[in-house]
């Protein structure tokens, strides 16, 4: 169950609570986030929309730890993470958040096993242990035969199917996608989005997904617009116009 | 080690960088190696003097020469347990560039005062069987492939003429930085034939009983001949071979000069190198902060690939010159041509120390960059 009232009484997955994230600029002050709550349960799956600017890719780094809020609190799986130290933030990343970016972001000097093994790296896993987590998640996106392949031998989708490989090698508690189709053509997108949705009905992930894209955000359960720092659901944002 | 996959791959990212990097490293390090060769090869009188050991010469100046006959009134004095004497000879072996240390000695003294220098007995019993004999160092008898029983000709610069000279003995060192390059003849061969100065000697070597006591009997040799027609001056043997060595300028500041400049240049280098890369790489660092990595994580991937261009690159120049060196001398004049161990591992501490400072600032940067800003610049 997604909320956005802050009155959510079970204990969800991710509970934000009276969010505000205000930037300087120049001497001015951008409240780009105001009072924004939101309680997402266990393996669902989120799509943010609103306009450049509303602040979903804000909501989207202050969820994932890697920026804080001005004030209000986040609650993620029991851990709040407006009290913990820069160093245990890198820590919690590391061990529960999977992150999908629009432009891929993999190193382009290592290969996509390389790319994939990355989070690995930062765990006690063995080498044979890593060697088998990585062709997991290389087969469940369909690229273990591309494993020795660079990025720039990749077409961009599958070099965004090695980005969700990275994304689920160490089996996080959620994933954070920021506009994972933005820059793909459409059969890549669909591409992309199938395997999101897979990932969430059958592998349980959770997903927040920021998109532009309505095809893409009709993948998901519930649908949040976000403008001028407020979150509203799809149905009350299409009243509020 | 599990990172070095990544650290490597970020080396081979921009390879003719690397490899620019890495030779200037080289460059730096071989030069270093061969400075620090030349500071041995100047200040090696310094190195390898012996603390029970004093030189006694005019009070005037080097070339000024003593009355033999002082040796017995030194040898008088409490404190001193055998003195010996040279002259420096200042021959020429066929061509002036060909430069031997040549010193006509009193060879039983000489020979008792200079233990590290090992002779064969039969060879020393030739020698000092012939007034016309020579001892030379096995690098200077290698250098002219000299042999034993080989009839040399020197022509004198100081005492004029031709002078020959049968190779009785062959010396060597105990220790690597022993010279190997001198020249010895019998004082008394030089001083029956010389037609001036007769009876005059260079300059005294002092053993003394005990190094503590050394500045006593210093002052009692230089007492002693005070208001003399041959006034002394007394020194520590190290302290002797440093005013020799200063009568070519003062090398070691040269060599230090020439050093610092080459370092100083090598630390901008890397240190913009290192700076360029980071600023290419702010993204895909920001990408690796946020799956996890911690600052210090981020910050040792940056010094980590700066020391590997510093250990390969000066680390081969230090090879580099060691083997050179290993060689000897190439120039014929130097004389002891010795990198030292212990420069070699100043070299070391001095190449890690710039990987680690060129990698500094932006390493720092790296650490303290927000993943957040850093994602921007994607």
């Amino acid at each position: 169950m997604v909320r956005v009232d802050g009155h959510s009484a079970t204990g969800g997955l991710i509970r934000a609570r009276n969010l505000d994230k205000t930037y300087r600029r120049g001497g001015e002050e951008i409240h780009v986030l105001q009072g924004l709550n939101l309680d997402v349960d266990r393996g669902e799956f989120v799509a943010f929309m609103g306009p450049s600017g509303s602040g979903k890719t804000t909501l989207l780094n202050l969820l994932g730890g890697l920026d804080v809020p001005s004030s209000g609190s986040i609650t993620v799986d029991g851990d709040e993470l407006t009290k913990m130290s820069r160093n245990r933030l890198t820590d919690w990343r590391a061990r529960h958040v999977g992150f999908v970016f629009q432009m891929y972001n993999l190193i382009p000097v290592l290969t996509a096993f390389r790319n994939v093994e990355l989070p690995l790296l930062l765990t006690k896993l063995s080498r044979t242990d890593r060697r088998k987590h990585v062709d997991t998640a290389l087969s469940i996106v369909g690229l273990a035969d591309r494993a020795q392949h660079r990025p720039r031998q990749l077409s961009g989708g599958q070099e965004q199917r090695v980005a969700i490989a990275r994304a689920i090698v160490a089996d996080p508690t959620f994933l954070l996608c920021d506009e994972p189709t933005g820059d793909l053509d459409r059969a890549a997108a669909d591409e992309i989005l199938n395997l999101l949705t897979r990932l969430c009905r059958e592998h349980g992930k959770t997903i927040l997904m920021v998109t532009h894209d309505p095809r893409a955000a009709e993948r998901a359960d519930v649908v949040l617009h976000l403008d001028k720092g407020v979150l509203r659901e799809a149905a009350a944002a299409e009243a509020a116009r | 080690m599990k990172y070095a996959r990544i650290i490597l791959a970020n080396l081979g990212r921009k390879k003719v960088r690397t490899i620019l990097t890495v030779g200037s490293f080289f460059v730096a390090f071989f030069l270093f190696g061969v400075l620090a060769t030349l500071n041995f090869t100047f200040g090696m009188g310094t190195e390898v003097a012996s603390a029970e050991r004093l030189a006694v010469i005019n009070k005037v100046s080097l070339i000024q020469p003593l009355p033999e006959a002082y040796k017995d009134q030194i040898a008088a004095l409490p404190g001193v347990t055998l003195v010996t004497h040279a002259n420096w000879f200042g021959g020429v072996y066929q061509d002036p560039k060909n430069f031997i240390a040549q010193f006509a000695v009193e060879p039983e003294s000489w020979h008792a005062m200079y233990k590290e220098f090992k002779v064969p007995p039969e060879q020393w019993k030739a020698f000092l069987e012939d007034r016309q004999g020579a001892v030379v160092g096995a690098a200077t008898a290698k250098r002219f492939g000299w042999k034993l029983g080989d009839r040399v000709p020197i022509t004198g610069t100081i005492f004029p003429g031709r002078w020959e000279f049968n190779i009785r003995a062959i010396y060597t060192g105990t220790r690597p930085s022993d010279d190997e390059t001198q020249f010895w003849f019998q004082y008394k061969g030089l001083d029956e034939r010389r037609q001036y100065g007769k009876g005059t000697i260079g300059w005294y070597v002092v053993r003394v009983s005990d190094p503590d006591k050394a500045v006593d009997v210093v002052k009692a040799i230089d007492d002693r001949f005070a208001n003399s027609s041959y006034e002394t001056r007394t020194f520590t043997e190290s302290a002797f071979a440093a005013n020799f060595a200063k009568q070519m300028g003062n090398i070691k500041f040269l060599l230090i000069l020439i050093g610092s400049v080459v370092f100083a240049t090598l630390l901008l280098v890397t240190g913009s190198t290192m700076a360029i890369a980071v600023r290419e790489r702010t993204a895909e660092l920001g990408i690796l902060k946020a799956i996890g990595y911690s600052d210090r994580s981020v910050l040792a991937l940056v010094v980590a690939e700066s020391l590997i261009y510093a250990v390969v690159g000066g680390g081969l120049g230090l090879l580099a010159a060691k083997i050179i060196t290993l060689g000897g001398d190439p120039t014929g004049f130097l004389g002891i041509v010795y990198f030292p161990k212990e420069s070699m591992a100043w070299g070391i501490v001095l190449l890690l120390t710039v990987g680690v400072v060129a990698a500094a600032v932006p390493a720092w940067g790296a650490m303290r960059l927000r993943v957040v800003d850093a994602l921007r610049r994607v």
